[in-house]
């Protein structure tokens, strides 16, 4: 029979628990605040300050108002001017715009001419958010001064480079290999100290010779070889299934992938001397797991973000690790061309390990 | 310093807050002899050992270990000691052999030698046949084994051992205690921490542990022999009145039953304990004592420790 009591005497038993557990507390409170503005506020499906640059050929006053209407859309941000089409390439490869618009030097006449566009937009194809927007574009209203305009005559012709095709999976594919990444690297090294803690192994371990580099290092070195077989896991089913090739070098995506991976279990290391138990461990992991997945950009285009969580996403290193591994993949992008990306992921990497080991001690107070 | 001194320390203490875990401990431990700490739970052993292995910081107090400063040189101490913990402390996913293999690099012996070492030392501690066995599937007594393998396995000068014995039966005990002899023939000197009486005796020196202070120290056999008090016992002593006012008697300093007799231990200053105790006795008409069944008898280390670690007591509470 159920007594009342005895079920009083749990439920106050977890309340006590739950009142010291401020890590659970945080998340209770936490997790939906995180959510509510991120999806809120810092996650726009509509699509805005898309990085643009135009190659005006034409510097008629028609194409300029053509550019203002376009930057009064908001849809795109105009970085700058360029004098040749591979310049855009060349950007757009780089990963530092997404759109080129090119409007050639007879523009006015094409304006009259049903049988071609008027002007061209080069589109970075492998996002489709992106693709969506540039052909949003296409239907603009345009309206002019002098002339008029047959209504049937088409202002923009869209070319769209890297996913010729437009399957979503081009995109997805190279942008889950960051998330999968995060979701299991951070957990691993994460866990790793505070089981040693919760197991008593700690005592035995810091009262041999090893340091505090050799444990650390010697903790991370196993599951680098772990997330490279993730790496290439993903990568061929990606091909064999979704037919997504690697356009860039395979040293590449294996040099980003091992700053990335060092970068995830270097904060796993840090969340090792925070936590004091493995649950809390876990935690901690789902508290940078969230924003990672909803502001690095796998999800929803990085451009259209405010300021704030532009600077929030910075910080994180799926952030970079998206932009990286999509221009390698995806556009065949050079790892020369991407480094910074590169230095930011190299100096988070550092900083958390300096962190971990500066909290880590081999003393039980 | 002394160099037959494989440890000393000075004053030692160790505060969590407002506790006063070791208090102002003095301590000289010989080399190439077993120096024990005899303490109830909660007395400061496993705080002093884990401060003398340079793994807890001391509040107070100056430390020397095997000619080390400590904390400061703790890092260069660490290949010179083994540290057997109070729960055991190896890993319980891996196989015994695994276990020892790491601790074989941790120590960073050899290549050449890690091997036939290991070998040596499964050998030596019966383990052998368990060698393919996860550790954590072991019985008390063989990972009790298994942990000192691993703790002696870089052959250290100084070996900590912090209730190696507890929870473990008394035939793996007595071969712990033949190894330990044998260590120290091998020049080891032993630092371990024990609740059992008969173990502490067998100890060349013991330091009884009370509250984080230091009660009393010397040679066990030299400790019961010089022992502050008279053991009186009472042979059918086992009536409850009698005990409640043997109890309150003055220089009465303990009383406990061991089956139907009872046994006292009374204060030196008293000439002539048997007398003294027939003394308290006289006034209880109700109670008939013969007058053979009280005699003295000869003292023990559990004797040694109850007088140790009550004395500050009864002064405490004079009322
Ligand atoms: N990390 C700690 N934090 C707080 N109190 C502690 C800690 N370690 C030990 N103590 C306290 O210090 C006292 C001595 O403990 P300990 O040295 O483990 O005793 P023993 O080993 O003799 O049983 C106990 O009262 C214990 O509760
Ligand atoms: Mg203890």
């Amino acid at each position: 029979m159920m007594s009342l009591r005895r079920l009083l005497a749990v439920f106050r038993k977890e309340v006590w628990q739950l009142k010291r557990d401020r890590l659970t507390i945080a998340m209770i409170f936490g997790i939906p605040i995180i959510q509510i503005l991120l999806f809120g506020y810092a996650i726009n499906t509509d699509i805005r300050a898309i990085p643009t640059v135009v190659l005006n050929q034409s510097h008629s006053q028609l194409s300029r108002d053509l550019l203002s209407d376009l930057q009064a859309s908001q849809v795109i941000k105009l970085k700058g001017n360029v004098h040749h089409v591979e310049e855009i390439e060349t950007l757009l490869r780089q990963g530092k715009i997404s759109i080129g618009i090119v409007i050639p030097p007879d523009f006015e006449r094409r304006l009259q001419d049903s049988s071609r566009a008027a002007a061209q937009l080069l589109v970075d194809g492998s996002d489709p958010i992106i693709l969506g927007a540039a052909k949003q574009l296409t239907a603009m209203p345009f309206h002019l001064n002098s002339q008029s305009v047959p209504p049937q005559n088409r202002l923009f012709e869209v070319r769209h480079f890297y996913n010729p095709e437009k399957r979503s999976a081009m995109n997805t594919i190279p942008g889950l290999i960051g998330v999968i990444l995060t979701m299991t690297m951070v957990i691993f090294t994460a866990i790793s100290l505070v089981r040693e803690r919760e197991r008593g192994n700690l005592e035995l371990l810091i009262n041999t010779p090893i340091t505090s580099n050799e444990l650390m290092l010697g903790k991370m070195l196993p599951y680098i070889a772990i997330g490279f077989f993730q790496v290439t896991l993903i990568m061929l089913l990606g091909l064999v299934i979704f037919d997504v090739p690697v356009r860039g070098q395979l040293v590449d995506v294996y040099i980003a992938a091992l700053v990335f991976i060092a970068a995830n279990l270097t904060l796993g290391l840090l969340f090792s001397t925070l936590a004091k138990s493995q649950l809390q461990a876990l935690q901690m992991t789902i508290f940078i797991m969230l924003p990672s997945i909803l502001l690095s950009g796998f999800m929803f285009p990085f451009d259209g973000m405010p300021e704030a969580a532009q600077w929030i996403a910075e910080i994180l290193p799926l952030t970079h690790f998206e932009r990286l591994i999509r221009g390698i993949i995806l556009r065949g992008a050079d790892l020369s061309e991407l480094w910074p990306e590169l230095l930011a992921l190299i100096a988070f990497a550092s900083v958390t390990m300096l962190l971990a080991l500066k909290r880590f001690r081999k003393r039980l107070d | 310093m002394n160099s037959t001194a494989a440890i000393k320390c000075h004053g030692l203490t160790r505060r969590f807050g407002d506790l006063v875990a070791v208090d102002h401990l003095d301590l000289t431990v010989p080399k190439q002899s077993i120096y024990g700490f005899l303490g109830p739970n909660g007395s400061g052993k496993s705080t002093t050992m884990r401060m003398l292995c340079g793994l807890l910081l001391p509040s107070a107090g100056e430390i020397e270990v095997l000619g080390l400063k400590l904390p400061e040189a703790s890092e260069a101490l660490k290949q010179r000691i083994g540290y057997m913990t109070q729960k055991f402390s190896l890993y319980d996913d891996l196989t015994v052999q695994e276990n020892l293999r790491f601790m074989a690099q941790a120590y960073a012996l050899p290549t050449n030698t890690q091997k036939s070492r290991i070998a040596e030392t499964l050998a030596a501690y019966q383990l052998d046949e368990l060698r393919h066995q996860l550790a954590g599937t072991l019985s008390g007594g063989q990972k009790q084994r298994l942990a000192l393998a691993a703790a002696t396995l870089h052959q250290p000068q100084l070996l900590f051992l912090d209730e190696p014995t507890s929870g473990v039966d008394p035939q793996s005990r007595r071969d712990l205690w033949e190894a330990l002899f044998n260590l120290v023939d091998d020049g080891v000197t032993v630092l371990l921490s024990t609740h059992y009486m008969d173990e502490a005796e067998r100890c060349h020196q013991l330091a009884i542990l009370d509250h984080g202070r230091k009660a009393a120290e010397g040679v066990p056999a030299e400790m019961i022999a010089n022992l502050d008090a008279w053991v009186v016992k009472i042979d059918n002593g086992s009536i409850p009145a009698l005990k409640q006012h043997l109890a309150q008697a003055k220089e009465v300093i303990s009383l406990s039953q061991m089956g139907g007799q009872l046994r006292l231990l009374v204060k030196k200053n008293i000439a002539d304990p048997v007398t003294y105790v027939q003394q308290q006795l006289a006034g209880l008409s109700e109670i008939e004592i013969a007058q053979h069944a009280i005699s003295l008898t000869e003292p023990t280390l559990e004797d040694v420790f109850v007088v140790a670690t009550q004395k500050p007591r009864k002064m405490d509470a004079p009322k």
